[in-house]
């Protein structure tokens, strides 16, 4: 019965997302505030369904009823029961379902954050994240009832891949999926602003916060993932350039170019139909995304199980969404021009030039990612696009992006003399070459790629203190906590975010050169050194776990005769699926993390260990966090409360970035 | 309307009249270069007489199928009647490539296996389960490590070689034969192939 | 079938550490043993990570998101086996990739080699860049010249100004230049 009510409740949710669709864009058009004023009502209300229908789906995981074939499909009685509420996002229909979910939530909150909002506009912005909900929702209905039922209802069900038995998959995908679906509200902006052409500073600045928040969880969301695969892959990888996570990467790119963009769309008029362009680029990437996964185009890890209708029912969504909303910047666009004027040397200047840069990746990223379809599709061989090739590609696209990162905030908007900015940042710049070949030598890895990390690294921590510094000199008679407490958060937001890439750098540099491994075979009481740790295995148990069998390695971990800790890998074969996972012990540090994963059995009874030392390596996530915190402090800033005011004093605009 | 502003739009529709089209391939078929090439040559055991080998130049001068298979292949099952109703009809002699019948098989623990015990256990192994469900083969070879298996590009079983007189590959079935496949595609070319001899 | 084929297939299963290295390198375990001390798996770690780097270059076909360094699939095992042995035999790494090409084409090479039908590829991000860089000067060269415009436009609204203090009407159909928004 729980299972029917939710399909139903999913049923008047899309039909709620229809009247959400059209009744407020109607009103807008015909200037009528009545219809305008179903925009919130409806959101809500589809909102309300939405939830309940995830609720219910949860109920059926929850509860293990193997009647819905879902549950069947992607859980089991034994499954712990934090892994049967994840299961209901660990396959095709639920997720899907979370993403209805995530769309519907940030509906909603438009709907509270949008006081200062003309109906008007805001009645567009409701009406075109209702167009694609009700797209979404209808993709669900006809193509993936996640309440569809078996009959007879199967006894026991299949259990969730055990891939997916795991922290991870507690955040990441929720995570993933407010950042995907939160550029849906950057879009509707974009498309609000198209429509109405209304394309001022102030459009700007109402969508500048949404997409803000949208690229923090999409920044999150994709650490966290690379995070997971890191101590789970068993070797230490963290990121494959995958199609599924490159799929991620470019809209992350574009929306990068996007929050930038919109900031000088806001404080200098300028870019304006560029910056519509990005919004509508970043949400397509991440639809695309949504189709790369669920069609089956491409074999990728992260791929679901695929059926042709559902690729045929996203690309005529994709075509609906996409192809209408080009259409419309097509026939719009042309009338956006001028804006402020800027010199050739201007931080609108970097700013424009580093938002080419991001596109051409993110394109780059695209080609990459599809070249092997085109040829397929051309008859024309079958070739892999691989990590050899993004890394190729990425590292000298990205190189000049860094560099002019910096430059950007100590230009002045408008114009600014070139020579006094290079005056200024010279030390710098020579500075951070020399630290990088000094580091480089030092490691005894004075590779081209290792110098290059390490010399961008330091100009970016270089650079990002002497703006700091500069910055804080501005009132030199002030107190220390006056002179901090003048800086506003957004400009705290802009450098934290620029920092956090520096210490990102560094990560990926050093474990991508100095990473060191061994494997060892070893039995009970046997000993290894090994990059100055002392290693000691204790045994290796047997140890039932709640819906597998484990064999856990005890591993002593010491330095210079002082323990370290113990590390407990483990070797885990999941009952319902007979498969075998490895569960790596990392002991994390700031500086290196060991990281220790159990391999198989030999015949004579000792174990292969695999050991790893991996230096800097959380460094790489402290960067993404660092940038998320950046994105966080950003929309922290005052003057986004003081919206409601919309007069704003010259003075505050000013100083924040 | 500017053209300029239209790029997005177009070379948005090229990318959907990819993917779309991108729907009726399959990803994971993977052609082989091997395609009208000659055929890699091998020398291994026979399944019926282990003591005598069997070479690639013994079949010169003749059209014929080299189906790679295992008993552990369960795909190998679905495709078996087909085989055994081709070889029946004579068209075409088959010759099978058994494909590392006990170290691939994911039941079983080969590891430490001497060579001479894991090639007893495949010939009955084999030989038992052409017993059981019908031998098409004109004659069956031993590929215990999969060596010969990668020199012809193997990657799953089962896959079926055309091979023509001069010993070239000339078409490569990935998966199992199915009846539509072979009406379709491997009877016409091997007719063709026959008659250009 | 699909089944059959890929059921090896998972990014996070077991560490793909294989027998094969053993039975190749390993040195007698017992002479290790006597001192409490583990084994390296492999006695020469200097080819195994040259086996290591090359294996994380090619694709497995089985399992086809995954290089044959990850995966647990059957031939990526005999694929790192042979490359491997081929190594060790001192053959050059292009000889190991000539050798794969041969048997599964440029599929297994994560890094597609440079000819016709790649050039796009390979050359689409230079293109790219050359473009976006192409636009941004056209884009900036045209700003400087509508900004020299409006500084012209701003001459003769000053002119005008000039004229209606002297007394004229203003004329109707001026109105300001594209507004400059507020900063």
């Amino acid at each position: 019965m729980i299972p029917e009510l939710g399909h139903f409740s999913l049923v008047l949710a899309f039909v709620l997302a229809l009247v959400q669709a059209v009744v407020p864009m109607v009103g807008a058009a015909r200037n009528n505030p009545s219809m305008m004023a179903v925009a919130r009502p409806a959101a809500r209300g589809q909102f309300v369904f939405v939830v309940f229908a995830f609720g219910c789906l949860t109920w059926a995981f929850m509860n293990s009823d193997f009647s819905v074939a879902l549950a069947a499909r992607n859980s089991h009685s034994d499954t712990p029961m934090i892994y049967r509420i994840t299961g209901v996002w660990g396959n095709h229909e639920g997720s899907l379902l979370l993403w209805a979910m995530a769309l519907s939530l940030w509906t909603v909150a438009v709907t509270v954050f949008s006081r200062h909002i003309p109906d008007a506009f805001l009645a567009r912005v409701i009406g075109v994240l209702g167009c694609v909900s009700t797209g979404f929702l209808a993709f669900l209905l006809a193509t993936s009832n996640p309440f569809s039922r078996l009959l007879p209802g199967a006894a026991e069900g299949r259990d969730l891949n055990p891939l997916l038995q795991d922290p991870g998959m507690i955040i990441h995908p929720p995570l993933l999926y407010m950042g995907y679906v939160g550029f849906a509200v950057a879009f509707a902006f974009a498309i609000a602003a198209l429509l109405s052409g209304r394309m001022d500073a102030a459009w700007a600045r109402w969508s500048r916060p949404w997409t803000t928040v949208a690229w923090v969880f999409l920044t999150v969301g994709i650490a966290v993932g690379s995070a997971w695969a890191y101590y789970e892959l068993g070797w230490g990888g963290w990121w494959f350039w995958d199609p599924v996570e490159n799929a991620s990467f470019m809209p992350w790119l574009l929306g990068t170019a996007l929050i930038h963009s919109l900031a000088v769309t806001e404080k200098r008029g300028a870019f304006r139909s560029w910056t519509v362009l990005l919004a509508i680029g970043a949400f397509s990437l991440s639809l695309l995304g949504t189709f790369l996964v669920r069609s089956g185009v491409i074999t990728s890890v992260h791929a679901f199980a695929t059926d042709p209708a559902r690729g045929l029912f996203i690309i005529g969504l994709l075509v609906l969404v996409i192809g209408a909303s080009l259409l419309l910047f097509a026939w719009r666009a042309p009338t956006l021009s001028g804006g402020g004027s800027f010199g050739l040397v201007s931080r609108e200047t970097t700013l424009l030039g580093n938002n080419v840069l991001l596109a051409v990746v993110s394109a780059s990223v695209l080609l990459g990612t599809l070249y092997p379809l085109f040829l397929d599709a051309l008859n024309l061989g079958k070739i892999s696009v691989g990590p050899p090739y993004f890394q190729a590609v990425f590292v000298p696209l990205m190189t000049p992006v860094v560099v002019l990162m910096m430059f950007g905030p100590y230009l002045r908007w408008k114009s600014d003399a070139a020579g006094a900015v290079a005056r200024r940042l010279a030390p710098a710049g020579i500075a951070s070459l020399l630290i990088g070949i000094g580091i480089a030598v030092a490691i005894g890895h004075f590779t081209w790629r290792t110098t290059l990390g390490l010399t961008l690294a330091a100009w970016v921590v270089l650079a990002s203190l002497q703006l700091l510094g500069s910055r804080l000199r501005e009132r030199a008679g002030a107190s220390m906590s006056s002179r901090l407490s003048t800086i506003p958060a957004a400009w705290w937001g802009m450098w934290t975010a620029h920092f956090g890439v520096g210490i990102f750098i560094i990560g990926v540099t050093l474990v991508g050169s100095i990473d060191a491994n061994l494997d060892v075979r070893m039995k009970a009481g046997e000993q290894i050194d090994f990059a100055g740790y002392h290693f000691v295995l204790r045994g290796v148990d047997s140890v039932p776990g709640p819906n597998y069998d484990a064999s856990r390695a005890t591993i002593e971990l010491s330095r210079e005769g002082r323990a370290v800790g113990v590390l407990q890998p483990e070797k885990r074969v999941y009952r319902a699926m007979g498969m075998p996972m490895t569960e790596a012990a990392l002991d994390i540090g700031p500086f290196r993390d060991v990281y220790v994963s159990l391999g198989e059995q030999l015949p004579e009874g000792d174990w292969i260990v695999s050991l790893h030392r991996k230096p800097f390596i959380s460094w790489i996530w402290a960067g993404c966090l660092l940038m998320a915190l950046g994105g966080v402090l950003a929309v922290a800033d005052r003057r986004y409360r003081r919206l409601a005011e919309r007069q704003m004093p010259a003075s505050a605009m000013q100083q924040a970035v | 309307m500017k053209a300029k502003f239209l790029v997005p739009l177009f070379l948005f529709l090229v990318l959907v009249g990819f993917l779309g089209f991108g729907l009726t391939l399959d990803p994971r078929e993977v052609p082989s270069p091997l395609i009208d090439k000659p055929a890699p040559a091998f020398r291994l055991a026979r399944l019926d007489t282990p003591e005598q080998t069997f070479a690639l130049d013994e079949m010169k001068g003749k059209v014929w199928l080299l189906n790679v298979w295992a008993s552990w292949c369960v795909a190998c099952r679905q495709e078996h009647p087909v085989l055994v109703d081709l070889a029946r009809s004579g068209v075409v002699p088959i010759v099978g490539l058994n494909y590392k019948e006990v170290r691939g098989d994911g039941e079983i623990d080969a590891r430490g296996l001497a060579l001479e015990v894991e090639t007893a256990q495949a010939i009955e192994r084999a030989r038992g389960w052409l017993n059981t469900h019908g031998n098409p083969y004109n004659l069956s070879v031993l590929d215990i490590d999969g060596r010969v298996g990668i020199d012809f590009g193997v990657y799953g079983v089962p896959e079926t070689f055309l091979i023509d007189r001069d010993g070239r590959i000339r078409y490569k079935q990935i998966g199992p034969v199915t009846p539509e496949n072979l009406k379709k595609v491997l009877l016409p070319m091997i007719e063709e192939l026959k008659r250009a001899g | 079938m699909r089944v059959d084929r890929f059921r090896y297939c998972g990014r996070f299963m077991l560490v793909a550490l294989t027998v094969g290295a053993l039975a190749l390198s390993a040195p007698p375990a017992s002479a290790a043993d006597e001192a409490g001390v583990a084994t390296p798996v492999v006695a020469d770690q200097a080819l195994e990570d040259q086996v290591q780097e090359l294996s994380h270059k090619l694709r497995c076909l089985v399992c086809q998101n995954q290089s044959i360094a990850e995966s647990h699939a059957p031939l990526a095992v005999d694929l790192r086996n042979q490359v491997r042995e081929q190594l060790a035999a001192g053959k050059s790494e292009d000889d190991v990739l000539t050798y794969l090409v041969d048997r599964y084409g440029d599929f297994v090479l994560y890094e597609p080699p440079f000819k016709a039908i790649t050039l796009l590829l390979w050359g689409g991000p230079a293109v790219l860049l050359l473009g976006g860089a192409g636009w941004l000067a056209l884009r900036l060269r045209r700003r400087q010249i509508e900004a020299a415009a409006q500084r012209h436009l701003t001459d003769a609204e000053r002119a005008r100004a000039r004229s209606m203090l002297a007394g004229e009407s203003p004329a109707t159909a001026d109105r300001p230049s594209a507004e400059e928004p507020r900063s």
